[in-house]
């Protein structure tokens, strides 16, 4: 079988950029991309691969979080450790919560994530003697430079992608697809359900909690509004998963680009376009439109999902063939 | 003691007897039907052996060993394997890909689980249909795709559940081959069946079920001349 070349010409880009790219608020954006390629490829894997809908990824996103911010002012150790140490820790809860969630079907079980991220963020916020409450925690950013988080986010995307990747071609993988087309019909082929419906959930909240703390160190502060939140982080994650294509390896990846950037589009007046078009025309009410705009970025992301449902159900890498004969065709009558 | 036996199993749906104290034994290496009138119990009987529903009473025994208590997925791999009468393809993936998720419970390297799935698929006369995804499947080749896998998971008893139900006769034929074919590979079968053409040229001994109770058990040309199953079956005019 020929291996396909894509995804090396694709590393390659990645990795050369940063150095192209010298513009360091583009670079902060491909950060975000790449930390929302780990979050998404993790509530792809429990989600778009193993069927079980995960409503609260800030969960583990904020535990990774905190546990990175609160190895740095707590116990003074550098917050980098929270790497390992937050993905970790994010299966510590994820093990105990799929032992008595994964009792619960479907959209029951969605609930009870969206309940364990509400319950995290409630107690990050009431806990002040630990996590300062709503003050949140600052932690000293190691490099000035953004090259270095470039590469570390980088770093982590990949092993998200390529933890997906192994594991959806082995043993679990097809035991995995099997519990979410029909979970009835793989218990009577002998799968045991729950254990590898933890099994996913697991690897999920590892890959989930990396990202978290890699936020925490690439920002440098965090407080439990912004980690635990359920519109940026969590239906972000699940937006991620559903525009790139559920149960797709690269699904997240492109999901990861467009929701950044429709985010990034709409924060900001179409990279400033709007405001240069109010300047130089002088019209008054552009600044309304502009702050309009700019607040319609969640509107936008409901507009986006309809749009996906209705004309591209399996996401844009999963519905890419539709997408390919859709542009032939629509370029034939030109020609 | 007997390959497999079910002992008085009792199971309630709330006040409701949907099997009330059923008794029979299967002996290795042969065919039993299980036959009665629609809603007497018969899919129940296999949801309970499979451990799908828990038993209210009763024990079920099989190769020596207390089943009545395991889950599902433990029940399949001390080897009991089971179709479902409403076929539960696993829709999204192919053919192939369904059997060799069944495969791996007893196939560990992947090459290995796959070498099965083929043999098994081309064993079920599925070979034209591998690379097929399942939800494009005609019926017929559904409940066949169902019997695959549960054959790949190598099991020693396996429950058919109306298998040949919504067949046209010439994929009835088919069926009651390949039935037969299992049953010459040294797999015991415990089958439910409305058809009687089936029932009658493939079963060793019946086991009639009205009511959630055994009305009637021996060979099958006993079994439909008994006067219980008659009733069953037609009502009181038809008594024999």
């Amino acid at each position: 079988m020929k291996r396909p070349s894509g995804p090396f010409l694709l590393l390659g880009l990645l990795l050369i950029l940063p150095l192209m790219l010298r513009d360091a608020y583009y670079q902060h954006l491909m950060i975000l991309v790449l930390m929302w390629v780990a979050i998404g490829s993790g509530w792809n894997l429990i989600s778009g691969y193993t069927g079980q809908v995960l409503f609260g990824a800030a969960a583990f996103f904020g535990f990774g979080a905190y546990t990175a911010a609160l190895l740095s002012s707590k116990l003074g150790v550098s917050a980098w450790w929270g790497l390992p140490l937050g993905g970790i820790l994010s299966v510590a809860i994820a093990f105990p919560f799929g032992w008595i969630c994964f009792r619960l079907r479907g959209p029951y079980f969605a609930l009870a994530t969206l309940a364990l991220n509400e319950i995290f963020r409630h107690v990050a916020t009431i806990w002040e003697s630990l996590t300062d409450g709503m003050i949140g925690i600052l932690v000293m950013q190691t490099f000035i430079s953004k090259l270095p988080y470039y590469y570390v986010a980088l770093a982590i995307a990949i092993l998200s992608i390529v933890t997906v990747d192994v594991v959806m071609r082995s043993r679990w993988g097809y035991y995995f697809v099997s519990i979410r087309e029909d979970q009835d019909a793989a218990e009577s082929m002998g799968i045991d359900t729950l254990y590898y419906k933890m099994l996913s959930l697991c690897i999920s909240a590892f890959l989930i909690g990396i990202a978290g703390a890699l936020y925490t160190n690439y920002m440098g502060f965090i407080d439990p509004k912004v980690v635990f939140s359920l519109h940026e982080i969590s239906i972000m994650a699940i937006l991620v998963g559903i525009v790139g294509g559920v149960g797709t390896i690269y699904g997240p990846l492109v999901g990861a680009f467009i929701m950044v950037a429709v985010q990034e589009i709409f924060r900001t007046g179409g990279f400033g376009i709007l405001h240069f078009i109010g300047q130089s025309t002088g019209w008054p009410f552009m600044s309304g439109v502009i702050k309009y705009v700019s607040e319609a970025h969640v509107l936008s992301f409901g507009i986006l999902v309809i749009v996906v449902i209705l004309f591209l159900p399996n996401g844009i890498v999963g519905d890419w063939s539709l997408i390919r004969k859709f542009l032939i065709k629509s370029k034939k009558p030109a020609v | 003691m007997a390959f497999f036996e079910v002992q008085g199993i009792v199971k309630f749906f709330g006040g409701l007897a949907a099997v009330n104290g059923v008794s029979f034994e299967v002996k290795e290496g042969e065919i039993c039907g299980l036959i009665g009138p629609n809603g007497s119990g018969k899919t129940t009987i296999f949801n309970l052996i499979n451990g799908y529903f828990p038993l209210t009473k009763g024990e079920i025994q099989f190769q020596d060993e207390k089943i009545s208590e395991l889950k599902t997925h433990q029940i399949c791999q001390r080897g009991v394997g089971r179709t479902f009468q409403v076929v539960k393809p696993l829709k999204r993936m192919t053919v192939l890909d369904n059997v060799i998720a069944s495969a791996f419970l007893r196939h560990h390297p992947r090459s290995d689980a796959i070498k099965l799935a083929e043999e098994t698929i081309e064993f079920c006369g599925l070979t034209h249909y591998k690379d097929k995804i399942a939800k494009s499947l005609p019926i017929a080749s559904r409940k066949r795709l169902e019997i695959t896998r549960a054959l790949a998971t190598q099991p020693k008893l396996i429950l058919l559940d109306e298998t040949a139900a919504g067949l046209n006769p010439h994929e009835l034929e088919e069926a009651i081959t390949l039935i037969k074919k299992i049953r010459d590979s040294g797999i015991t079968i415990i089958i439910v069946e409305h058809i009687m053409k089936v029932i009658m040229t493939i079963s060793d001994h019946i086991v009639a079920i009205n009511h959630g109770m055994v009305i009637a058990k021996g060979t099958p040309a006993g079994v439909v001349s008994n006067p219980e199953v008659i009733k069953a079956y037609f009502g009181e005019d038809y008594r024999a």
